[in-house]
């Protein structure tokens, strides 16, 4: 089969590799027909990531057909259209049975601090992802859902990571009804969170990134107020300013490790791998929400230590919530929001680049070209 | 009479837009202003339905040592089989192992041998019908076709101010294993004469 494969830093190319196999009996394998390119990608793509091995193909956004199945899955069938979550998770451990599939305990040797997702280094569990042809996915009675009739597959796709990821964001900033909220980063995630905050009701959603086009697409697509922080000095005094000297209610950080608007924060982990990530965003957040108020983090960030502002964030009082993404949990409730026209998750697709084409996706998206947002990632057509 | 901020005083100042404003212009508004509506509220939600079938999930099958954390009981039923570790970069992962997560070694460590492993594999490649190729694994043939100048030019982009580093970070090992070799063909031209 065709599969991306990782080369080094900023490096990616398609080879063959074996068609992978059913290694467990709850196991299925997954012909792909469409996945994505997630923001957090690049994070594997710069080098960022720990225990990022060369050869490992990524991917943990991608939906296709189950081609097979091992002999304890009773859920889906050979032939059943599927939609992924990001998340490899059990359904059985102590954090799965409390619904936090994100945290599963039961399907990563390399760490303990976070769960399985699919292309996505050792670190997150060692597991080949869906940018190929076929995918191995375990516990295929728990994470894949078939795709209702009704629905798209691109909207689908973007139903694996990038919505129920910024719904979620959306979530944890506990909103009540006329909140201030403040989103950093136009991208996927950050688009789809400041769209959900409405949907909790938000009073104001400002959104703040630094690149024109997406902040074009917040005010399109999310009704939100944009502020692009590289034309203001201290994008911090300015949403102050904007919110009477209060701060914001809640502040989302969609943007994590590779965040902009400090060159030696960027630079000392993005180029250098000498923090987790680059804090810029993060404490950006902290220091322009309100005292007492909410940051909700769902921008990923590595597990190296990242210089982030605690002190501001214990003396304001503020309440810091995270996670990854327990994906599956916010389908049923997103479906209705689909259906009833809420949402339409398609509408932040930009590029559709087939696999043979996928190390010109990963410049265009590293490098922000050609007014990039979301691409998608197209197996089996050239 | 200046109005006070709101900070200074106990009332928030009177909102932009009003409820049945936003409900009428933005569709869905408030669908999930109630907390039970969230599917994430509470955060834990013991018993939860997941498909699960098992207490506990059979084990899959080791077929290499497979390296796990020192903070795991012992090596979780189920786990990835891409890319086992091999090589140099390999015993430095192994080792790197030794160490819990709440080490920075074990981190570092990993970081290092990600990029050994990275050398590993481009030597290795040389002596392969396919060796690395920086131009179309790097995809930078799309700045010519995907406008590369005009995504930049006249753009007040935060990333500007770094992203000449990327070239030198791609390129400058290249660079130097080029100018390595050079110096060691031309030692030996030299010598033959």
């Amino acid at each position: 089969m065709k599969a991306m494969v990782y080369r080094g830093p900023y490096k990616v190319r398609v080879e063959e590799k074996d068609i992978p196999k059913i290694e467990h009996p709850n196991d299925a394998i997954v012909k792909v027909s469409a996945g994505a390119i997630c923001g957090s990608d690049l994070h594997l793509y710069h080098g960022m990531m720990p225990d990022t091995r060369v050869g490992m193909t990524f991917g943990h956004e991608f939906v296709g057909t189950v081609h097979e199945v091992g002999s304890s899955v009773q859920n889906v069938s050979v032939g059943d259209r599927v939609m992924v979550p990001f998340n490899v998770y059990c359904g059985s451990c102590y954090f799965c049975s409390r619904g936090l599939y994100s945290n599963c305990h039961n399907v990563n040797p390399n760490a303990t601090a976070v769960g399985g997702i699919y292309g996505y280094s050792h670190t997150c569990g060692g597991y080949d992802g869906g940018q190929a042809e076929f995918v191995r996915v375990p516990f295929a009675d728990v994470g894949p859902s078939k795709i209702p009739d009704w629905l798209e597959e691109e909207d689908a796709v973007l139903l694996t990571d990038a919505l129920p990821t910024g719904y979620f964001g959306a979530q944890l900033g506990d909103i009540v009804e006329g909140d201030t909220v403040v989103v950093f980063g136009a991208g996927p995630v950050g688009l789809f969170a400041a769209k959900s905050s409405w949907l909790m009701g938000a009073g104001r959603v400002i959104v703040i990134d630094h690149l024109e086009y997406r902040l074009e697409k917040a005010r399109s697509f999310a009704h939100a107020e944009t502020y692009n922080f590289a034309e203001y000095g201290d994008i911090v005094v300015h949403l102050k300013k904007e919110t009477d000297f209060l701060g914001a209610d809640v502040v989302i950080d969609a943007v994590g490790a590779e965040a902009d608007g400090n060159f030696l924060q960027h630079v000392t982990s993005s180029k250098f791998k000498l923090q987790g990530g680059s804090p810029i965003a993060l404490n950006w957040a902290i220091d322009s929400v309100r005292k007492g108020g909410t940051v909700s983090v769902v921008g990923a960030y590595g597990p190296i230590f990242s210089a982030v502002k605690f002190g501001d964030a214990m003396n304001k009082g503020l309440t810091l919530r995270m996670n990854q993404c327990p994906v599956k949990r916010q389908w049923p409730r997103l479906f209705e929001h689909i259906r009833n026209g809420y949402l339409k998750p398609s509408d932040i697709v930009t590029h559709r680049i087939p696999l043979e084409h996928i190390a010109e996706g990963y410049h265009m998206f590293s490098a922000k070209l050609d007014n990039i947002i979301k691409p998608l990632v197209i197996t089996g057509q050239s | 009479m200046t109005e006070t901020a709101t900070p200074y005083v106990a009332e928030k100042t009177a909102k932009r837009e009003s409820s049945e404003a936003l409900r009428a212009r933005i569709p869905g508004w408030g669908a999930d202003l109630d907390p039970a509506d969230r599917p994430s509220y509470p955060r834990e939600q013991p018993g939860i339905e997941t498909g699960a079938h098992w207490d506990f999930p059979e084990r899959q099958p080791e077929k290499w040592p497979r390296e796990r954390s020192v903070e795991h009981a012992f090596l979780p039923p189920v786990f990835g089989t891409s890319t086992p570790p091999a090589g140099i970069s390999g015993a430095i992962r192994k080792y790197a192992y030794k160490y819990s997560e709440g080490r920075a070694a074990h981190w570092l460590l990993l970081v290092a041998a990600d990029r050994v492993d990275a050398w590993e594999h481009h030597l290795r490649s040389f002596a392969t019908l396919r060796p690395d190729n920086p131009i179309t694994e790097t995809g930078v043939l799309s700045e010519f076709s995907r406008g590369g100048v005009r995504s930049r030019v006249g753009q007040k982009r935060a990333d500007l101010s770094h992203q000449w580093m990327d070239p030198i970070i791609v390129g400058a090992p290249w660079a130097l294993a080029a100018g390595g070799l050079a110096v060691v063909v031309l030692r030996g031209l030299r010598k033959r004469r």
